[in-house]
């Protein structure tokens, strides 16, 4: 299948089977651009912070990227008009039918199980993530010798309790402070920059 | 249709382009955070919908698939103008992601190989790990505390761990939970009425 033609229908699948906001498109997403080998696992947690810290939703942060990657700006279009289009249609169609829509039986019935479905499809990307960034591939697998692994158990730790205890802090004062105690830490243990 | 109609239309479409467009450039992380964007705009300024009609859009945009941003503006340009006024809102919404990633995914190719980018990622992987826990504390919260969410989410997590099942078929197989437990509680209720 051409690139451009895999992008938009990825994309497009990805749109139309991602029900409520925000990382809710963070499993589906995962599992395809790694089955296409079209991102790592690292790459992508990257990417969820440079999301964090730019404006726009996640969803068309992502698809833009992985497009632009890929395939330069027309990648990007694809990949974006395919995850905007179920919406966009879906749409349409309901604000039609909207009344109908709202008490639909069926509708209501099937949220009942997609609202937990996303919840425990997170909880899987999470620990997915965490495998990531605790244990990544290459790195020594004796972690009591893995300074890395320290290092992230740290940061991991405090960023938890800053976000737990101070509920207003913005996502983007996370990032960078995470990301000034990576440098910190990366140059005062002389850690390996290719193992990172 | 008269003339001054029409204008009035086409004025319209290009304010919902420029509203949606300015939305969506100063919301980070999207979906919710938009929300108090568009009532302030949609609702006080232009007084397009009202403020319950912001919570109904809220509860379509959940039960519809695709990101909130995209369903709340695909509706309320509908509403405010037809086919062409949800086609401007979305476009407006999604313009400004669309060139700040483009640019941006230029710029990340050149740096990724210096070593202060690299030790800066892997500072800021732990961190995401985190904000990634907190949305999940936060979701949870908000789901309905009934013995079939629990099922549900144990379900699709263990699915998705220790399994290989395409994603997909764990969504369609949790919707088909929901709508059978719902239906059958509904049948419970009506014998029990009668």
């Amino acid at each position: 299948m051409p690139l451009l033609l895999d992008l938009f229908l990825t994309f497009f699948k990805i749109g139309a089977f991602t029900f409520g906001g925000g990382y809710a498109m963070l499993p589906l997403f995962q599992a395809e651009t790694l089955a296409k080998g079209w991102a790592g696992e690292a790459e992508i947690i990257n990417f969820i912070a440079v999301s964090e810290s730019t404006p726009g939703p996640f969803a068309i942060n992502m698809s833009t990227y992985i497009g632009m990657e890929k395939s330069g700006l027309l990648g990007a279009l694809c990949a974006t008009l395919g995850v905007v289009l179920p919406s966009f249609i879906v749409i349409l169609i309901v604000a039609r039918i909207f009344e109908k829509f709202k008490s639909n039986r069926i509708v209501r019935g099937c949220m009942a199980g997609l609202k937990p479905a996303v919840i425990g499809l997170i909880a899987s990307a999470v620990i997915s993530v965490g495998l990531t960034v605790f244990c990544p591939k290459g790195a020594s697998l004796d972690i009591f010798k893995n300074e890395a692994f320290y290092i992230s158990l740290f940061i991991f730790a405090l960023m938890t309790f800053l976000i737990f205890r101070f509920k207003k802090l913005h996502p983007i004062l996370i990032i960078c402070l995470s990301a000034v105690i990576g440098i910190a830490a990366g140059y005062l243990f002389a850690i390996p920059p290719l193992s990172v | 249709m008269s003339k001054t109609d029409q204008n009035s239309k086409l004025r319209r479409i290009f304010t919902l382009f420029t509203t949606f467009f300015r939305i969506g450039a100063f919301t980070f992380g999207g979906g919710y955070a938009m929300i108090p964007l568009i009532q302030r705009d949609v609702v006080e300024k232009h007084k397009w919908i009202t403020d319950d009609d912001i919570l109904e859009i809220v509860a379509i945009a959940e039960s519809t698939p695709g990101p909130i941003a995209i369903n709340s503006a695909t509706f309320i340009g509908y509403r405010v103008a037809g086919f062409f006024g949800a086609f401007f809102a979305t476009f407006g919404v999604v313009l400004p992601s669309f060139v700040i990633i483009s640019l941006i995914s230029l710029l990340l190719n050149e740096f990724q190989s210096i070593t202060a980018v690299r030790y800066a990622f892997f500072g800021i992987r732990a961190g995401v790990l985190a904000l990634l826990l907190k949305a999940l504390v936060g979701m949870y919260r908000k789901c309905p505390k009934k013995i079939v969410s629990y099922c549900v989410i144990a379900f699709a997590f263990i699915l998705s761990v220790f399994t290989e099942i395409n994603l997909l078929f764990v969504i369609i197989g949790c919707a088909l939970i929901g709508l059978i437990y719902s239906l059958a509680l509904e049948k419970r209720a009506k014998n029990g009425n009668e």
